[in-house]
This record gives C-alpha cells, structure tokens and sequence, in this order.
C-alpha cells in the first residue's frame, strides 16, 4: 500500500511555544510619547513654505533641546494642502520635552503667532478625563499637638538642650538639682541644633535637609529638603525659614540656587535664590571649592515676618525688598543704593538702615528710611570713614553707629553716632572716647536705654563703659522749660560707669535688662563678672575655667556658662550660676558640644496685670518659697533612701565576703605555715614603748656665790 | 639600692617586709633585702619585667615580662627558697598571653589563681596551676593601670587610663562600683579601715603644659565607696600621680608621682570620725 501522507488531527499548533523566537524578533513599542509635545499656534503654510519653517522652527528651539531626525512633524490637510497650524515635535529625552512645555508655551514665535505647547500625552489624558465631576476624598483631619504645651509646666520651669557627644537631649532645668529628661535621641542632628525665635520648634540637620520637632511628644513635625543645607534662619514670628548650602542646586528654570526660604506651617518653598559671589563676603577670588565666608543671615526679617529684605553691594548696590508670602519684589523695585556696605531693620519698625562709604567727594553717609514711602528719615555725612557696624536697641528707639574713621596714615580712631529714632527730627548723640581708646563692641540693654562699649587701649587695657541715654526733659509748661539746663533740654548720653575689665571680651546681657555677666570667652580665661547696672554694683565675679558660651535663660533667673568641646578638648561641660552670680550647679560631661536654653515667647500679660503681680508679689513668693522647700526636701528624702539601700547592700556583700574567708583558714594555714591574721593581732599588740623625757623649767635663780 | 639602669615597674614586699621583689625595664626582676638593701638574686629576663608578686606564703612569686622584641607576653612563676644558696632561675609554670599584654598580675586567694590586667582594659583569671585561662571581663575601656586587692582579696580596685577606677568582685568580676573622673587614673586604692577609696592620675606629662598648670594641682582624690561620690582632694604633687598605697593599718597613704617625689600622708584624727548622714543610721 502506498503510503500516504500524514496527517495528525490531534496536532494543535497553538501548542508549539514560539515565545524564544518572539523575543528575538519583538519590536520595541514605545508605551508611553514622553518625548513629544503639541505646538499650537503655527503659522499656517503652504508645502512651498513648509521647509523654511522647520528650520525656523529647529533654530527657535535649539535651546531646549535636541530634536530628533524627522522629529517635525507638521501636519496638512489634504484638501487645501496647507499645514492644520500645529506641529508635533519629538525631542532625544522626555527632559528636554518637559523644558519646552516650560519655556516655549506661551512663546511669541511672531507678531500674530504664538506658540502653545503641550506633552503629547497629556492631550490623551485630558481627553479621556470623564464628564462627571468625582470629589477628591477629604483628608482626615489630623488634630496636631500643643506646641506650646512646656509652658504650661506646673513649676515654670524653663528648658534646655543640650548636645553631648551623639546624644541630644532636652531636659528640664531644676536649678541646682539633676535636670530631668524630657526626650533625647542619638543623631538626632548631624549638626548641631537650633531653636526657633520664640521656642516652638526644634530644628536639627541632615544631610537632606531640616526637619522641625516640637509639641509634648517631639514629634517630626515638617521637613525641609534642601540637600547639604549649613545654615538657617527663622523669621521673629517663627512663620518661614531660610536655609542656605554652599552647594547649589538646579532649579526647574535651570539656574544654580543656595538659597530657599520656606513656609514653616504648610512646608512648602517660597522662593529661592542664588547666592551671587559679589554678596558673599570675603570669597576669594579661585571659583568653585575655595571656603566662602558668609555674612549669614543674608536675608534680613523686618520684626512682623511681613518683609524679607536682601542687600547686593558694589556698584550696582541695591536692598532688595521682598513681601511674604508672595515672595515678590516690593513695589517691583530695590531701593537702588550704590556701594551699599550693611544694612539693617529697626527691630519695631518697617525702617530700613544702612551705610554707603566715602565715594569721590560725597562723604559716607548713614540712612534711614521708611519702607512705605521710600521717603528718607534721616541721613547724616560722616568723613574719613573706614567701616561702620549698625546696633539697633531692641525696642526700636535708638540706633548706635559704630563708626571706624582714620585719623591719620596709621592710626583709627572710633565713634558712637547714637540716632534717637523717635524724637522729633531723629537728634544724633556724638559719643567719642578719649584718645587711644578704641571700641571693639557695643551691647544695648534689652528693653531699656543703656548700652556697654567695650574698648581697648592699646595692647593690654580694656574697658567696659556704661551709658544711659536720657530722653529729653519732659515738662508741662513753658516756664519750666526754661529752666532745664541745656543737656536736659536736649536729652544726653551719659556716662555711668567705666569699668576695667581685664580679660573680658563680652558683655551678656539679661533678656529682662538690668543685669549683665561680662565675661572673657573663647579664647580667655573665663572670667566672669555679675553686674547690677541699676544700682552700678558688682555683685560677684566667679570663673569658668576656658569658657566658649555665656547664655541666659529667657526670664533673666539663671546664666549658664559652658565649655563645648567643638573648641576645647578637656573639662567640657556646663555652670548654672543664679542672676547674682551664685553657682546653683557645676556639671562636667565629657563631649560637651552645646546647650541652648529654649526661648519663650513674649509674655501675653497686659502691662497692668504686670505691675499688679509685682504690687503682690510678696504673697506670691512665700507660695513659691514654700513650694521650693518641699521640693528639696523630697528631694533629700530620695537621696536619703537610695544611699542607705546602698549602704546596706555593700555591707552585706563585705560580711558574706568576710564569711568565705574566714572559712579559707585552715588552708590558708597550711600556706603560710601560721594564721597571718593572728600574728597581725598579736603584732598589733606589741606596741612599742617610747620612753620621752620632758624638761620644764619652774624656776631659775641666779646667785652670785663669792 | 641601685636596681640596674632601667625603670622598676613594680614592687612588691614580703609578709614580713623582710625581702622586695623588683621589677624592671633592665630585663631583670630582682630579690633584696630590705635591711641591708643586698641585692639577693637576679632573675634575667628577654624583655622588659612588668609586673611582680609574692605569692600568699612567699613560697613562690610570678613576674610578667612585657610583649616587645618579637616576644609574647609572658607570665612566669618562679619558687623562692629560704635560702639563697638554694635559689635557682628554673620557673615552675610559664603562661603565654595571646591577646593585649599584660600590664598588672596579683596573685590571686590561696595562690588558686593569678588576675592579670590587660592593655585593652580587659581582667583575666588564669589557673596558676595549669595556666589555663578560667574567665575574662573587658572591665575598662582603655589600658588598666593598676590593680588593688583588698586585704581578703575578695574583690578589688582597678584604675584606667579610660578615666575610671572600678571595683570588681573577684570571684565573677561583676563591676561592683565605678568612679569617674576627667582624667587618665593611673592609680587606685582601697582603705584598709574606713569606707574610702583614693585615686590618682593626670594627663601624659607631655599635655601638661596645655592644661590648668596651677602650682602643685595634681590631686589624690578621695571618693565615698559606696556612694561613688567625691569627698575630698589632697593637692601636693607638681606632676601626674602614678601611684597610691595605703598604709595596711589605715592611718595614712603615701603617693608617688612623675614630679619625682613621694608624699606619705598622715590622716587627722577627725578623718576617722566623720560620716555622711546615713551613715549614722546604723
């Protein structure tokens, strides 16, 4: 039989698996068109046209990006044979198509053409978006923590944190006692720490950026990302952040910015900024790496949070004036102000200060002047000026101008311009020293009308001064007018007191006024003196041995002078001294770094519910004093206990000792060849018997015997 | 007594304190008599002695050899004899130490047991008959400077330059009580008679001079026991104390220290009445 052909019915060819040979052959179909874009708004061409107006079009967005070969793609109608008036464009990255949905839309291509541009997928994405309006969720409301809640501490206590080693804690101050712990972490900061204005957050650094912790638990509470950050500012009101890091970063129109300021409750960017090399002081001239020396903060706050103001010296000088939370240009434009050296805000005030140096034949000036008006207050002509430091007092009253000028080829001699902001006209006080005398700084008493000059005569003296800006006698008639003296009538700068202070650097003043520590830090000894300024006495000096910090607490109680070990490496640690210069506390902790007290925010008692409490306050300390009794006693009582459960354990571990031992006798016996404990006895009691002879003279008489 | 040109890097007496024990960075430790300050015998060794002991009975003494020259190092237990015609150089156990060197050795209760104190800060307990290690504990973090038993040797002091002195019980050497400081302790002791242990140090002579280099501010510190607090200091010395005795009866110390003097001290008699509050609650 022939054979025949072989058919198999049961073959089923879907069985076979092709898949190996698929692979080999797929095709790369792109699932998504993120490279192109829509361009609407094309001029409408004839095919004549056509090829003219793509290489106009290439030219136009040769910026962008790099269009692929055949990456135009313009459409026509058949029927007219016109292009439609739009094009798409493939780019080589989805990067460059995102650039151009950013920078070309919008862009006037011509006179009557303007371009609108748009990612190719979004078109499909719009067009499918249903027709019913479907409400996003609500979010859950997420009630946040009492950020203000370690006011409420029963004892008034105040905080503080302290970094020691990796460890940073925040503790309670208990005067002279163990501070208690609130919270502590380990790296919790790569840096160090930073509290904001008025105490609510804590800031810590990363290398990603800030993080803000507060509230009862500490709890993370926003997060800023700004990558390599190295320092930060807090607006007065603790409403925005500025962060700065020496290595840019891109933004989305492609600059290179350092600096970002945030907005602290929704954590969102404001804006940010490059740091032009001009405002950073003293670069040096090597680009890139070189170590920039920053005049930080670079971004000044007016005292409201409302204005954040920038300075840009040299020529093209100008305070650039920004307004929250827009973040645009005042007014849309700088105050333009040609060699502008520093500026500053008056701390109460939407004023604006600064000083332009010597220029040809306009001698350097001294400004003021209002934000709102741009209207210039008050402007004073200085001459032979080499520098000026700017020192607002704290209420806004007065500004001291620190004024360097050269008398001569070698030597300087210095000033004080003291500007009484809120007299009539904006009077200036001269305030000079004798000869060879130079002031070094100028520290105002907080809230009030006196301020230190610190000044140095020579190599070796130093002196601390102490004046009183007096307001101008205020009379109620004509007649008594008359009769005020001259420097009555005027107001003056008296000198209170002048102190020789050998190895101080600094005058710390008490948040509340009136007191101040004058210290010799960093680099001193750490000499420490107490001042009542009031009554002009010296209530004690004490000393911390290589002291780096002196900081009071935020009611004016306690100064905490401490030794951190970024700048020395032995005995670091921390001395809680009382306003009066009492040592409450010394504690040495190895790896010291640094201990900030927590700012408290200002007090929300009225004026005369202020002088109410201080009428009372004899019945409200004898509340405390109790209080303060029972604490310490407590306080001893838990001593008390834990030392004698001591006390009893160790002797209950020396007698079971004891016991053991005596049980090893007879061995020991047999070591030795005799008990040594008892020839230690018996050798003991054989005391050697010391024979002294004492001579005492009663009585001597001389006779002459013939 | 003239001990051969290098440093003695330990003593140690006799029950009676008839002979001492030195040892030295001569590579020899050697017997004397205290009387007549004769040297009685040389034990020559490869590298420089840094530790010795009598042992309980004065029957045998180890010295400890220190690991420099290729040489490990070495715990030797040599017999004393009665007398010195007997006396040979034979040792009767050697321990080799693997690990960070010794830097202390003390004979431990009825000779059972020898505790060495080591470079890392570690304490091991070695059988003195066999050489075996029985147990070890890192007590302190940096080199132990000096190891102190109590009169019963039950438990005992060590210093290190980790800037703590600790007491720990021999048999478990469980850290019983720890002392801090600020500075390298170089030395420990505990007294014999009241609740009071005293400690000794100060920076490496060559940071001296970076320091609070008040006249005469090295210190001997005296802390409560059992409250691990301070209680007093004795100021005196010029330069760091590198080590403290007390007298076996109690009534005073003496001190040595790198401004090359020793001060014995001589206790007040108020110093043995005073006690700390609870202490009168006996």
């Amino acid at each position: 039989m022939a054979p025949a052909a072989y058919v198999d019915d049961d073959f089923d060819e879907s069985e076979i698996d092709f898949s190996d040979i698929e692979a080999q052959y797929a095709v790369d179909v792109p699932t998504t068109f993120d490279t192109a874009v829509v361009v609407d708004g094309v001029p409408i061409v004839g095919e004549a046209k056509m090829e003219k107006l793509i290489t106009v079009i290439r030219k136009t967005f040769k910026n962008i990006g790099d269009i692929k070969e055949n990456g135009i793609h313009m459409p026509r109608d058949p029927k007219t044979g016109m292009t439609k008036g739009f094009m798409f464009i493939d780019f080589a990255t989805p990067e460059q198509a995102a650039l151009a949905v950013k920078q070309a839309d919008g862009h006037k291509f011509d006179t009557r053409h303007t371009f609108r541009v748009n990612h190719f997928d979004d078109i499909e994405r719009f067009v499918s978006l249903p027709d019913t309006f479907e409400e996003p969720p609500a979010e859950e409301y997420k009630e946040k923590e009492h950020l203000k809640s370690w006011l409420l501490d029963p004892r008034a206590r105040d905080q503080w944190v302290m970094m020691r080693g990796e460890e940073v804690g925040i503790y309670w101050n208990n005067k002279g006692e163990q501070p208690d712990l609130v919270h502590t972490r380990n790296n919790w900061s790569d840096m160090y720490v930073s509290w904001s204005p008025k105490g609510t957050y804590l800031a810590t650094f990363h290398k990603q950026g800030i993080v803000l912790w507060g509230g009862p638990s500490w709890s993370k509470l926003v997060r800023f990302a700004h990558p390599n950050v190295k320092l930060i500012d807090f607006s007065p009101n603790e409403k925005y952040l500025v962060t700065w890091s020496h290595e840019p970063f891109t933004t989305a129109d492609g600059e290179q910015h350092h600096i970002i300021i945030w907005d602290i409750v929704t954590g969102q960017q404001l804006r940010s900024f490059p740091t032009d090399a001009s405002s950073t002081l003293g670069a040096s001239t090597s680009q890139g790496t070189s170590t920039v020396k920053i005049d930080w903060p670079i971004f000044k706050w007016s005292h409201d949070d409302q204005y954040v103001a920038r300075m840009t010296p040299g020529p093209q000088g100008a305070i650039s004036v920004y307004v929250t939370p827009g973040m645009g240009l005042f007014e849309k434009k700088s105050f333009k102000i040609e060699n502008v050296q520093s500026f500053a805000w008056s701390p109460k005030d939407h004023i604006l200060s600064y000083w332009v140096p010597e220029k040809g034949n306009i001698p350097a000036r001294v400004t003021l002047q209002k934000l709102a008006t741009r209207e210039i207050l008050r402007q004073k002509n200085l001459f032979n000026v080499i520098d000026c430091k700017l020192f607002w007092q704290s209420e806004g009253d007065y500004l001291s101008v620190l004024v360097e000028r050269a008398k001569s080829k070698k030597q300087t001699v210095t000033n004080i311009e003291l500007f009484r902001y809120r007299e009539k006209d904006i009077p200036v006080d001269v305030v000079e020293l004798k000869q060879g005398e130079d002031v070094t700084n100028l520290f105002w008493e907080p809230n009030g009308s006196r301020f230190a000059l610190l000044s140095q005569e020579g190599q070796n003296k130093t002196f601390v001064h102490f004046y009183h800006v007096v307001k101008p006698g205020a009379v109620k008639t004509a007649k008594k007018a008359a009769k005020l003296t001259n420097a009555e009538a005027m107001g003056e700068v008296k000198l209170l007191k002048t102190v020789e202070a050998k190895g101080i650097n600094q005058v710390i003043w008490s948040p509340k006024g009136r007191f101040c520590v004058l210290g010799g830090v960093r680099g001193f000894q750490g000499d420490l003196q107490f001042w009542d300024i009031e009554d002009l006495q010296l209530m004690n000096t004490g000393e911390h041995y290589m002291c780096t910090d002196v900081e009071w607490d935020p009611t004016g109680r306690y100064v905490m002078s401490s030794v951190s070990h970024w700048r020395v490496q032995n005995d670091t640690g921390f001395t809680l001294w009382t306003f009066t210069g009492q040592i409450l506390t010394r504690q040495n902790v190895p790896l010291f770094k640094q201990l900030l007290w927590r700012p408290r925010p200002p007090t929300l008692l009225t004026p005369e519910e202020q002088a109410k409490i201080r009428k009372n306050l004899k019945e409200y300390s004898r509340e405390f004093d109790e209080a303060d009794a029972a604490q310490t006693s407590k306080v001893s009582r838990e001593v008390l206990e834990k030392r004698s459960a001591l006390l009893r354990a160790w002797k209950e571990y020396v007698a079971r000792c004891e016991d053991e031992y005596r049980k090893q006798r007879n061995a020991r016996i047999e070591i030795y060849g005799f008990d040594p404990d008892e020839e230690d006895e018996r050798a003991k009691g054989e005391k050697e018997s010391l024979e002294e002879w004492v001579e005492e003279v009663i009585e001597e008489t001389e006779e002459v015997v013939e | 007594m003239e001990s051969g040109w290098g440093r003695t890097m330990g003593t140690t007496g006799l029950y009676d304190s008839e002979r001492l024990l030195t040892a030295s960075a001569d590579s020899s430790a050697r017997l004397w008599s205290v009387r007549t300050g004769k040297e009685l015998f040389r034990w020559d060794t490869r590298t420089a002695v840094r530790a010795i002991a009598f042992a309980e009975g004065d029957q045998k003494a180890l010295y400890v050899t220190d690991a420099t020259m290729g040489q490990p190092s070495t715990i030797w237990i040599v017999p004393l004899e009665e007398n010195m015609e007997d006396q040979t150089d034979e040792f009767l156990l050697k321990i080799v130490i693997d690990g960070p060197k010794a830097t202390t050795a003390e004979w431990g209760p009825l000779n059972k047991t020898i505790y060495t104190g080591h470079e890392d800060g570690k304490i091991t307990i070695w059988d003195a008959e066999t050489g075996d290690r029985i147990k070890e504990f890192k007590t302190h973090g940096s080199v132990i400077t000096d190891f102190q038993f109590v009169k019963n040797k039950s438990h005992f002091i060590t210093s290190s330059k980790d800037c703590t002195a600790k007491i720990s019980d021999s048999k478990t050497l469980k850290v019983m009580k720890v002392y801090q400081t600020q500075r390298n302790v170089n030395s420990a002791a505990i007294s014999p008679v009241r609740p009071h242990i005293i400690l000794g140090g100060g920076q490496e002579a060559m940071e001296v001079t970076r320091t609070d280099s008040r006249q005469g501010k090295f210190e001997t510190r005296f802390y409560h026991l059992v409250f691990e607090e301070e209680i007093g200091r004795v100021k005196g010395h010029f330069g760091p104390i590198n080590t403290l005795a007390f007298h076996p009866d109690g009534r005073s110390f003496a001190s040595g220290a790198e401004d090359g003097f020793v001060r014995i001290h001589y206790f007040d008699d108020d110093y043995f009445d005073f006690k700390f509050e609870e202490e009168t609650y006996e």
